[in-house]
């Protein structure tokens, strides 16, 4: 995913001069292009993320658009309130970027899992929350990112997620990508669980479990129209996203859900339960397993809370 | 750019200015008092004789910029832009009102010549560097002035952007401190000694200028000069409370706001 992010903000870097990068100590191996082609739009600000996002406010109060860059938590908690005040009170153009969103950095522990990052940002006034499924998503999000004039944040896996649209799908602005039909129920994921949602739906079919697959690539501002329509076809509506239960893709949706006039979907949130990582590390796959965000958990805890499936399962088991 | 009458000095811009922050904390019953007081006569000069601004064209790309990131001296600044012809003198009446955009803290949502809303400590001179550094690159002179209180640099961003700006040679960047030795809750000495200051300054790479923050003639060419590469940071000492006498070097005028007796004999003191 980074990879194709820089590739997409040089791009857009040529086309527009008002764009200026800044990190705070981190991008090695994924900035050095753009610090070669525009050194005078570059800034490595060094390890203060409060400083880097004054500065992008202040940057951007004089015309520019300015990215900030870093990993994990770095450029979001750490930055809470410069991001509030500095940059989304004046509704400034300041992309913040974030690499390892989830547990992508999982091996490092607690301090480099991002795990409440939608949360937060959902909550800002401005704010354009944008959390791509796919490299193909991130080329489409970063561009359009890089021409809409405000507050973004970006989440972006790290490295190596495999593309699951086809290089010419077409998106659009705020809105969630259907991806597969399916008339039992809705899985919608957000972020890098995208290939994840595919698994589960391949292992519903097996099961005779006919499962829609959509992604949310945009989450605030969030598809309620779209979703308004599906909630009045869907029994179940699956949120799936590597981030707390709280505050992100399930209460989004979950609000969405809970305002409409008719009655609708129910909701099954699939997220990163509170501390169960504490203490425990290991590779990003490892600890979607053992939290029960993989795809066989998923499905099974899918049959099991919707009864859909069921039967076929305990037959083909028997 | 429109310039002041010139029959007014910078001394009388002081005075009506603090006459005016005092007739609105009044009417508030608001706090901050004493932090205007000590800051009017910088602001008096950089309003009156220094910053290049238009007040018909508060918007002006050329313009100067001033950031307060010490947002609760608000009163004074609103009061100074007023005074500048910013907008009508009769909306300092507004000041802390219901639904007035003056709000006791600095904000810019709707009110014209204030660049930057402040209010939590500490994030003014980051914002300052940004500016300064895409107003060098845009190439047309302009300049950013920060105002830092001195209980603020407390705050660890404030030295993460004092370490930036002269590693990146920021000279269209000067910095006042009002440094007028009482923060919150104590004297600075008690809570947080900051001495040596001007050395810590030095020591980060500044061009420091110490002066008597109250003196318009050691003011005017402090605020006016620029350092050839480096960031200006002018340690200015100021009395909290300056200009009425039993305001001065008192902490409760952190809090306290003046009542009609008070203020009668604070706008006597000053003349008005």
């Amino acid at each position: 995913m980074r990879t194709t992010f820089i590739k997409a903000l040089l791009e857009c870097a040529a086309a527009d001069e008002r764009i200026w990068l800044l990190c705070g100590d981190l991008g090695y191996s994924v900035l050095e292009p753009f610090i070669q082609q525009y050194p005078q739009r570059f800034i490595n600000v060094g390890v203060a993320e409060q400083n880097m996002t004054g500065i992008a406010g202040g940057l951007a109060m004089t015309g520019r658009k300015v990215v900030c860059y870093s990993i994990g938590n770095f450029t979001t908690l750490r930055c809470y309130e410069q991001i509030r005040n500095d940059v989304c009170y004046h509704n400034g153009d300041v992309k913040v970027v974030s690499v390892g969103g989830g547990l992508a950095y999982g091996s490092q522990g607690y301090t480099h899992h991002a795990v409440e990052d939608l949360a937060v940002m959902r909550a800002l006034p401005n704010m354009t929350v944008l959390a791509p499924g796919d490299p193909v998503e991130v080329d489409f999000v970063t561009r359009w990112m890089m021409r809409h004039d405000g507050p973004c944040y970006l989440r972006l896996g790290k490295a190596g997620e495999p593309k699951l649209h086809a290089a010419d799908a077409s998106f659009a602005p705020g809105k969630i990508v259907a991806m597969r039909p399916g008339k039992d129920l809705l899985l919608l994921s957000t972020g890098g669980m995208l290939p994840t949602a595919l698994q589960v739906a391949d292992a519903l079919a097996a099961a005779g479990v006919a499962a829609a697959v959509a992604s949310c690539p945009f989450v605030k501002p969030l598809d309620t129209a779209w979703l308004a329509q599906q909630a009045a076809r869907y029994p179940w509506i699956a949120t799936l996203e590597e981030h707390s239960r709280f505050g992100g893709l399930a209460d989004a949706v979950g609000g969405c859900l809970a305002t409409q006039p008719q009655p609708v979907a129910r909701l099954l949130p699939f997220a990163v339960p509170e501390l169960a990582l504490k203490g425990v590390g290991g590779t990003q796959q490892e600890l979607l397993q053992r939290i029960g965000l993989d795809a066989a958990s998923i499905t099974a805890a899918i049959t099991q809370q919707t009864g859909l499936g069921s039967q076929t399962l305990r037959q083909s088991k028997a | 750019m429109a310039g002041m009458a010139p029959d007014l000095t910078s001394e009388y811009f002081a005075r009506r200015t603090r006459a005016n922050a005092l007739r609105m904390v009044h009417a508030a019953k608001a706090s901050h008092i004493g932090t205007c007081l000590s800051a009017a006569d910088i602001l008096a000069v950089l309003y009156h004789d220094v910053m290049r601004i238009d007040p018909q064209q508060p918007q002006l790309p050329q313009r100067d910029r001033f950031i307060l990131s010490k947002g609760h001296g608000a009163a004074i600044i609103y009061a100074a832009l007023a005074e500048r012809g910013f907008f009508p003198v009769d909306w300092l009446k507004g000041y802390c009102a219901d639904g007035s955009p003056l709000t006791g803290h600095i904000n810019h949502a709707g009110v014209p010549g204030v660049e930057v809303s402040t209010g939590s400590l500490g994030h003014g001179l980051s914002i300052g560097c940004g500016m300064a550094l895409g107003l060098r690159a845009d190439g047309r002179g302009a300049r950013v002035f920060v105002l830092l209180s001195d209980g603020e640099c407390d705050e660890g961003s404030i030295w993460e952007a004092a370490l930036f700006a002269p590693f990146h040679k920021l000279a269209n960047l000067t910095v006042i401190v009002d440094y007028n030795k009482i923060q919150s809750f104590g004297s600075v000495k008690d809570v947080l000694d900051l001495e040596p200051f001007a050395d810590k300054w030095r020591a980060f790479g500044w061009h420091v200028v110490e002066l008597d923050g109250h003196d318009h003639a050691a003011l005017r060419p402090a605020l006016q000069g620029t350092h050839p590469v480096l960031p200006t940071l002018i340690l200015a000492h100021t009395v909290k409370g300056k200009g009425v006498s039993f305001m001065e070097n008192d902490l409760a005028w952190h809090y306290r706001s003046p009542d009609t007796a008070q203020l009668a004999q604070a706008l006597a003191e000053l003349g008005e």
